[in-house]
């Protein structure tokens, strides 16, 4: 089992998900981050003060998916959540030793 | 007893509860603006004037601004301690209980003016001793001057609603205490951006909306002259919306949501003491000056290093300064018999030299009075006037109240 963890940019979401439904995932979790990368943050003027704020919000997508399908899914992310300019993101793949679907008990490649 | 007229009782009445509804207003205006974990502390600042101005206001409060009235002097008396034997009785032609309750509302808003400034950081229990002292140590006194026909009132400065009494007022208060607190930590190099300007947009709307109580009310009549004023509140606080928009614009690069709002109130605050004194283009020309001057005001905190929070010098000092000393210059007699003609009107500056001396008398008065008033609690109060480092991280709301302001979790983790 792999664990995909990929930081998009948050307007991309919605084309990830189509795009990951397509390639046969079952389900994902999305989360709210902020963060920084080469991008940086950005700038907010209040009563022309202006701020430099660091961390700016994505989209942080987490799939668990077999072996074989990691690299689809992290390719298809890669191509779906890219716009070509700084701040687009990252995927990353780490393993993940066992996996068990609560309700029902069922592990490993069943459980997906 | 001269006979009530009902149509400025109406008014009068339905001016109060605007100006009341000013505070709530400024709550939301100043809690927009803070971040979110001193959102209640803020409010709660506010609100709580209602309640203490309000007793003291009946207690000894009105009896020491507007006894002993008309005589140009410093203070009122005990006359009406208890607001004994008012009711039933008149002021001019109104019931004098109706003039209790609008110029109680003024006293309540005038300190809340404050908390702007000392955002973030005042212990609660020092803000509690501060508010009720200010008020009847620096708002009386001040009240009378100029309101209830005290020296300055005497000498021909002209107020119509509060450019002195409430706007220099406060701003030299809040100026005083500010020094006293010192900065907020990590303030100016940390970014403390508004943690819902949504929230100072609906305050901002209320504060117009209330105005017209505030500025028209002060007629205390439903005449020309309250209708004059409507108008010139109206005009001045849109003039200084472009004019804050449009020096704001030049001067950082955009538009701002907040700048919009500012502008609005730093007009509101000019007009405030010409309102019911000047015309329709002086009310634009007011506006517009005190929008692009509050906003170029702001950097002075960053020059001398002073932490006003949320600007109250830049908005409500200098907005107040603004439109006392540009009544020597706009006021038309032609528009209020009862006022006086100013430079432009062939006044000469007989009346230029009366406001620029409310200006200074008002603002030494309050400065003054203030900052002793504020060393005095330091050193009295066993806590001291401002939070500990910790508390100050933690916010206001949890360490002074024992509060969240926003419980958005599905998984509180919590149990009695």
């Amino acid at each position: 089992m792999k664990v995909v963890t990929a930081v998009i940019k948050p307007f991309k979401l919605d084309e990830v998900k189509a795009a990951l439904l397509a390639c046969g995932i079952h389900g994902m979790t999305v989360t709210e981050v902020r963060g920084f990368g080469r991008q940086r943050g950005h700038t907010e003027v209040y009563r022309g003060a202006e701020y430099q704020i660091d961390f700016v919000p994505k989209i942080r997508v987490e799939v668990v998916v077999s072996d074989a399908d990691a690299d689809t899914i992290a390719a298809t992310i890669v191509d779906v959540g890219r716009t070509g300019t700084i701040g687009d993101g990252k995927v990353w793949i780490t393993p993940a030793e066992a996996i068990y679907r609560i309700r029902t008990g069922e592990a490993g490649e069943d459980a997906l | 007893m001269p006979e009530l007229d009902t149509g400025a009782t109406a008014w009068v009445l339905t001016s109060a509860a605007l100006v009341l509804f000013m505070t709530p207003g400024l709550a939301l205006f100043y809690g927009g603006m803070v971040r979110s974990k001193n959102v209640l502390a803020m409010l709660m600042q506010n609100v709580f004037a209602m309640g203490i101005v309000t007793v003291l206001w009946v207690l000894v409060g009105y009896s020491l601004a507007f006894g002993d009235a008309g005589n140009g002097g410093w203070l009122g008396n005990l006359d009406f301690l208890g607001l004994k034997d008012l009711a039933n009785t008149s002021s001019g032609a109104i019931p004098a209980l109706a003039f209790v309750a609008f110029q109680l509302t003024f006293a309540v808003i005038t300190p809340a003016l404050i908390t702007g400034a000392i955002a973030d950081r005042m212990r609660w229990a020092a803000w509690v001793w501060f508010i009720g002292l200010w008020s009847l140590l620096v708002y009386l006194p001040v009240a009378h001057w100029v309101f209830a026909g005290g020296w300055l009132a005497h000498r021909g400065a002209l107020d119509f609603a509060g450019g002195t009494v409430v706007h220099i007022n406060a701003g030299a208060g809040a100026l005083a205490l500010v020094l006293l607190l010192g900065r907020r930590r990590g303030w100016p190099q940390e970014a403390m951006p508004p943690h819902s300007l949504p929230l100072t947009l609906l305050g901002t709307g209320i504060l117009w909306f209330g105005w017209f109580g505030f500025n028209a009310g002060s007629a205390l009549a439903a005449d020309h002259v309250a209708a004059t004023a409507f108008v010139n509140t109206f005009v001045a606080a849109a003039a200084a919306m472009l004019g804050w928009l449009v020096v704001e614009r030049v001067r950082s690069g955009h538009a701002t949501t907040l700048g919009a709002a500012s502008g609005a109130v730093a007009g509101l605050v000019a007009i405030t003491p010409c309102a019911g004194f000047v015309g329709s283009l002086a009310a634009l020309a007011i506006g517009a000056v005190a929008g692009a001057v509050c906003f170029l005001a702001i950097q002075l905190k960053y020059r001398f290093g002073y932490d006003d929070a949320l600007d109250v010098v830049a908005v409500h000092l200098v907005g107040g300064i603004i439109g006392s000393i540009l009544l020597g210059v706009f006021a038309d007699a032609t528009v209020n018999p009862a006022g006086t003609d100013g430079v432009l009107f062939g006044g000469g500056f007989g009346l230029l030299g009366e406001q620029v001396l409310a200006v200074v008398a008002v603002f030494a008065f309050s400065f003054a009075v203030s900052g002793l008033l504020g060393v005095a609690l330091r050193a009295v109060l066993p806590g001291g006037i401002r939070v500990s480092a910790e508390d100050e991280a933690g916010g206001l709301d949890l360490t002074q109240h024992a509060e969240t302001g926003y419980a958005f979790e599905l998984v509180a983790g919590g149990h009695r």
